[in-house]
């Protein structure tokens, strides 16, 4: 369960993001997550109204945007899609690939709402 | 690539980045990775550790894998010839740093209350308790959990990840985050295995595969001390080339030495 941690780190990054901007609160913001995170996007959900209550971002509309584990195979080249506890290459097989994608945890964009 | 111009933007990512917002409101690309907070204070631990040569290692597991045994076994199989700290952490209780102590090295305990894993400021935070510039390893004993401690990069060097035997030879396919950045695995408790019968190393080394983890994976035992060599030739190895990689970097005028942070993966 850190999940709640890494809401309340989001937290301060979005009131870095509203002071450098001279913003009074925000509307909306969007998080990428993919399932080689560590982090179960239902727990981050469940977890925002605790860690936003009383913050710039208390009234903020949690997006979150999964995203698919890819891989780009050393043998061959191809990239494909796959597991996540199986990162072989969709094409010839070989495991020995590099991550693409899948592994994101990032804020992505923030609607900010000025005075 | 920077949070500052927009030069993280790629057409991989633009699409999250950029749609029209309703009136009355502005919108901000950011793309920033939501433990950088902690990634900063990671660094900092690491350029502390650099500015003597300190290799750090964070080892990992599920509670009751003998992350402690095995710790106890190798300082005393290193005794004369590699200075070893410790950094326990645990929910609870003073034991495992009480149990190193033991041993004749010192250990700084972390009680994380109902925090799951170490992050980066827990351990910048008890730094200061150790003799860090007369050491050459330093282990982080991670709070026993397979999953939270693989999204926090404390400043180490290497993960090393501990299966013990009478744990599924499944649990690399399990809890991928955490497998997947592991630099060494370790099956231990590994004397157990002819009485268990159904745990298959093989099997274990291939699911650490599949994750596109080309590290070792080594059977030992700490209480029969059996493989016990392994693992200590993997860490002098270890020590070895971090200690050659620092002079080179030294050398070159170049700033810290910089590593692959622990699972969660690059910005952009």
């Amino acid at each position: 369960m850190h999940e709640l941690a890494i809401c309340q780190a989001l937290v301060e990054q979005l009131d870095g993001v509203a002071r450098q901007n001279g913003a009074s609160g925000m509307s909306a913001i969007w998080v990428s997550i993919g399932p080689l995170s560590g982090v179960e996007a239902e727990l981050l959900r469940n977890a925002w109204p605790f860690a936003c209550a009383g913050t710039v971002a208390e009234h903020a509309v949690l997006h979150l945007q999964p995203s698919s584990v890819r891989v780009v195979c050393r043998q061959c080249g191809a990239e494909s899609e796959a597991q996540a506890n199986r990162l072989v290459c969709g094409a010839c097989g070989n495991w020995q690939t590099d991550l693409v994608s899948g592994d994101e945890l990032m804020l992505t964009r923030v609607e900010l709402v000025h005075d | 690539m920077c949070n500052t111009c927009g030069c993280n933007i790629t057409p991989g990512n633009r699409h999250l980045a950029r749609r029209t917002q309703p009136a009355g409101t502005t919108a901000v690309e950011v793309l920033q990775r939501l433990l950088s907070g902690n990634d900063a204070c990671a660094a900092g631990n690491r350029t502390r550790f650099d500015a003597t040569g300190l290799l750090v290692i964070n080892l990992m597991s599920s509670p009751g894998s003998g992350k402690t045994s095995l710790l106890e076994a190798t300082i005393d199989a290193l005794a004369d010839r590699v200075r070893i700290g410790v950094i326990e952490g645990d929910l609870e209780t003073e034991n495992d740093a009480r149990r190193i102590r033991a041993h004749g090295v010192p250990a700084e305990q972390i009680t994380t209350g109902s925090a799951c894993h170490l992050d980066a400021h827990m351990v910048a935070g008890v730094l200061d308790h150790l003799p860090l510039s007369s050491l050459d390893i330093l282990f982080v004993e991670n709070v026993g959990n397979l999953v939270c401690p693989a999204g926090f990069d404390l400043g180490q060097h290497c993960d090393v990840v501990l299966l013990s035997v009478t744990e599924g030879d499944d649990k690399p396919a399990k809890y991928p985050v955490m497998f997947r950045a592991a630099d060494l695995v370790v099956l231990s408790k590994a004397d157990l295995l002819p009485v268990l019968g159904d745990f298959d190393p093989g099997r274990a080394r291939q699911q650490v595969r599949e994750l596109a983890n080309a590290a070792p994976v080594i059977e030992v035992s700490a209480r029969q001390q059996d493989g016990l060599r392994a693992w200590t030739d993997w860490l002098l190895g270890r020590l070895q080339q971090h200690r050659a990689d620092a002079g080179t970097q030294r050398a070159a005028s170049a700033p810290a030495l910089r590593y692959r942070p622990v699972g969660l993966g690059q910005s952009a």
